[in-house]
């Protein structure tokens, strides 16, 4: 047949192709196109630092690291002092890790270690759907509904059996750092779960078989030997919901409170690098103002940075070693 | 599969040949030339000193146990290899009289075809599937595609089955079909020689039998080489085989001889499976 | 001599296992909840005006947010416009073409940056956009919101090109295919159910994002025109009419919750279950 030989012939013909005539067929292209992407991605993070920073420089040169230890925040005099919302963010994610570390880690247990698996599938699933509530949501459920309610039915209770202490004294009004910390409390504790439960997931099933033919039950089982085995991945899973906790904004800003405050008291209200950035930054005026809200965006951007990284280096090193 | 206990007579495979067309008197012209290609993975060296000739329009099959070199040398034929990290290949492979380890890799390929151990088809309509080499070597023209693919489909036999679902997505055939398919995706661009790395080792008796006769008539267009881990079907479809051990080329000639009277006490071991 | 399970070592068996299942039906219980209420409240608050009338003056009632509707859509097929081709094609170097060493800092980076607070994304997009071009705008609030698309687009398109079998590339290549045809015309089609689910779980990840938008996007109580004027979107107008002092306008942050969270997790069922079905997971 004519045409058999035609296809060979006309294939001869083009693979005789010189460099250039390649490069235009896209091969050199395509490959120096997604390294531009990833370099541009370098570019993107690097600029990012790079803004922070320099947007930054008139508060460091004019108070230097002062900065981060005064509480004096009077836009006004021009008195700028990180200290009230980096106190307010670490009290505000500490609360919520004391909430949200406890619940979730029992939780993993009981969907890595109890819950037939089908049924941990789902429950992980609809777990995993909280994660993808956006934060104003959360926000707007504190303020309407869990604010309402810590008001009436938990601060109370607290008052009477602990009011000697001084983080349950003074007025409460709604907003505080109580309420703050239990919203993103709530907002952390999906990923505490979800990555607890791959880390338990990952421990050997020996490790258990072992523990309960030596007649362990199956709680000693779990905590005598497989939660130790996953701890440093569980510890892992904290660290990253304390990274969500401080950088999260939307609804720590709508339940905190808003004052640039700094006492012992839960119940007064309070304030946080992200809160704080997110209500005056539109409208702050004069260079050193936009600077300073600059600088805290930098702190913040410094203080996730570690503790993703630790995160990170903790659950890698379990799963590794489960896995193997 | 040819398992044989330690020093138990086993049926010699040629025994079973069929009545094989007789070996033609002349030799026919080498389609390709292999001379002294030593092959590196990372710095294990996997082949050593490889020289052998492949005749044009034959079937040539290798054999050898598992890591013995004989895939390993096939994907040098179309320099496959070259895709994994670390490898380094020299010597000299001759594709009619060019050596083809300096010539265009796409080139080479599209002209040194190849079907995989496991079938490949893409994420694509049958059609697709067969028109991809047409397609990337710059053929753009409705008219040659579809001639194509029809004949393609037609010499790989499966033609008749998927004429009325050629949209069809591939994953719908069955794993001797797609197979097939496999093989009509490299017949599109008219490969001057086909590659077979253990292809029918995923697929049943019958779906394996298809593709013996596919290629035995295939030869007529093509010079094919087949590596296979089954003596029997290295007996029944091949005009010569070669024995590899170790990464060495022990003997390559005409399959009864290899079969019947080799020349090696080693290829005599491994086809009268005293090979451990 | 026995070795029986004493009684109290039951009880504690009992005791802390049944408390392991009572916090994860709490946090269900949360989830539900929240769904519950803001769908009760919500529906209730949502009427046909909501989708076709712009928002009131202060003080006057009624109004609706079909400018933040529409302005949500503009920012976000900006972001997608932004992110996706770049995390997509960063995605595909680290699959297809990257070396280890250089791999391991672009992937360290596109990490970093996934853990980058929103807020901070905000100031950024405010300092590389607004305050050159000196206003708001829908761009600056698109590019924001493309940047933290970014890492998960690359994480994703990572992800399931390497769940494409080597088989399928050895084939193309087989065939005298191009790496680049191979990976494109081959390697790409094979995981674009995959890819496709992975983007919208990457929308549907920023849609519900307000921080990043409060000084890029700011916010229009009308009709932005073009790209270059401040927007409305939805999650900036719940937050701005949640602390808001009026009921009525309470009213429209919950219809506005309810229609973005509706769609967010619709979207998230949707391509998790596409995820769950597909071909990366199929192939065992």
């Amino acid at each position: 047949m004519a045409s058999t030989t035609h296809i060979a012939d006309v294939l001869r013909r083009r693979n005789n192709r010189s460099f250039f005539e390649r490069l235009a067929g896209g091969d050199e292209i395509a490959y120096s196109i997604t390294l531009i992407a990833a370099v541009a991605i370098l570019a993107i993070v690097a600029l990012i630092v790079l803004e922070l920073w320099t947007h930054s420089t008139p508060t460091v040169k004019t108070f230097g690291f002062g900065f981060l230890t005064s509480s004096a925040w009077d836009p006004n005099s021009g008195k700028f002092g990180a200290l009230p919302f980096i106190y307010g963010t670490c009290l505000t994610s500490f609360l919520a890790l004391l909430i949200a570390v406890p619940l979730g880690v029992a939780a993993s247990v009981f969907l890595a270690e109890m819950a037939p698996p089908k049924l941990s599938d789902v429950l992980t699933f609809l777990i995993e759907l909280l994660a993808a509530v956006p934060s104003v949501i959360y926000g707007l459920i504190g303020i309407f509904i869990l604010v309402p309610a810590i008001r009436d039915y938990l601060v109370q209770p607290l008052k009477a059996v602990f009011g000697f202490l001084p983080i349950f004294q003074g007025d409460f009004y709604g907003l505080s750092f109580l309420s703050a910390g239990i919203v993103l409390s709530i907002m952390v504790v999906p990923f505490i779960i979800s990555v607890s439960r791959e880390v338990l997931l990952a421990v050997p099933t020996e490790l258990r078989e072992a523990a309960l033919a030596l007649g362990a039950t199956k709680w000693e089982a779990t905590w005598q030997i497989v939660l130790p085995a996953a701890s440093t991945g569980i510890i892992g899973s904290a660290f990253l919901a304390l990274a969500r906790a401080l950088g999260e904004t939307m609804a720590v800003t709508m339940v905190v409170g808003n004052t640039p405050k700094i006492t012992a008291s839960l119940l007064s209200p309070g304030y946080s690098i992200a809160a704080v950035i997110a209500n005056e930054f539109a409208e702050a005026s004069g260079d050193l103002y936009v600077s300073s809200l600059i600088f805290l965006g930098l702190v913040l951007f410094g203080l996730t940075i570690v503790i993703n990284a630790l995160a990170r280096i903790l659950i890698l090193t379990t799963t590794r070693r489960g896995m193997k | 599969m040819l398992v044989a206990t330690q020093g138990q007579p086993v049926l010699n495979p040629a025994a079973s040949l069929p009545a094989q067309a007789p070996a033609p008197k002349t030799q026919p012209a080498s389609k390709l030339i292999a001379r002294n290609i030593n092959f590196h993975y990372g710095s294990f060296q996997a082949l050593h000193d490889i020289s052998l000739e492949i005749p044009t329009h034959r079937i040539t099959a290798f054999i050898g146990p598992s890591g013995c070199g004989k895939s390993t040398f096939l994907r040098t034929m179309n320099r496959m290899n070259e895709t994994l990290r670390n490898t380094h290949v020299d010597g000299e492979l001759l594709l009619d009289g060019e050596n083809l380890l300096t010539l265009d890799v796409t080139d080479v390929r599209r002209r040194v075809g190849m079907v995989f151990q496991k079938s490949n088809p893409f994420a694509k309509t049958i059609f697709d599937n067969v028109a991809y080499g047409l397609r990337v070597n710059g053929i753009r023209k409705k008219s040659i595609i579809d001639e194509a693919v029809e004949r393609s489909l037609t010499h790989a036999a499966l033609w008749s089955e998927v004429k009325d679902k050629l949209q069809k997505p591939a994953s719908a055939l069955s794993g001797g079909q797609q197979q097939r398919l496999c093989i009509a995706r490299a017949l599109a661009v008219e490969p001057e020689v086909l590659l077979l790395d253990e292809p029918c080792s995923a697929l049943d008796p019958i779906a394996t039998l298809k593709i013996e006769e596919l290629l035995f008539q295939l030869k007529e267009m093509t010079t094919i080489v087949i590596v296979t881990h089954n003596m029997q079907q290295a007996a029944r479809l091949a005009d010569r085989t070669g024995f590899f051990l170790l990464g060495r080329l022990i003997e390559l000639d005409d399959t009864r001889r290899i079969f019947q009277n080799p020349g090696k006490k080693e290829t005599e071991d491994y086809v009268t499976g005293r090979f451990g | 001599m026995t070795l029986e399970i004493s009684p109290r070592r039951r009880v504690i068996n009992f005791v802390m296992l049944s408390l392991s299942g009572v916090c994860t039906v709490l946090v269900i219980a949360v989830l539900f909840f929240i769904l519950g209420y803001l769908f009760v409240h919500g529906a209730r608050s949502l009427n046909w005006n909501f989708f076709t009338k712009l928002p009131k003056p202060a003080g006057e009632t009624g109004g609706g947010m079909a400018n933040a509707i529409v302005g949500s859509g503009k920012v976000l097929l900006l972001a997608t416009v932004v992110g996706v081709p770049v995390g997509f094609l960063a995605g595909v170097y680290l699959a297809e073409y990257s070396g280890k060493t250089f791999a391991f800092v672009i992937r360290y980076v596109v990490d970093l940056l996934n853990g980058v607070p929103s807020i901070v994304i905000g100031i950024v997009g405010y300092a590389l956009v607004v305050r050159p071009m000196h206003h708001y705008s829908t761009l600056a609030g698109g590019i924001a919101l493309g940047i933290m698309m970014i890492p998960i687009a690359v994480r994703t398109t990572e992800e399931f090109l390497r769940a494409v079998p080597n088989s399928m590339r050895e084939g193309a290549m087989a065939l005298g295919a191009t790496k680049a045809q191979t990976v494109f015309t081959v390697v790409v089609p094979a995981a674009a159910s995959g890819l496709m689910s992975g983007m919208m779980l990457n929308l549907a990840r920023v849609a519900g994002e307000t921080a990043p938008l409060l000084f890029t996007a700011l916010g229009n109580m009308f009709w932005s025109k073009g790209w270059l004027a401040p927007i409305a979107t939805l999650p900036v107008m719940i937050y701005n009419y949640a602390i808001a002092p009026d009921e009525d306008l309470h009213q429209q942050a919950w219809a506005a919750g309810f229609v973005l969270l509706l769609l967010i997790l619709v979207v998230n069922v949707t391509a998790r279950m596409i995820i769950a079905r597909g071909p990366a997971s199929s192939r065992r």
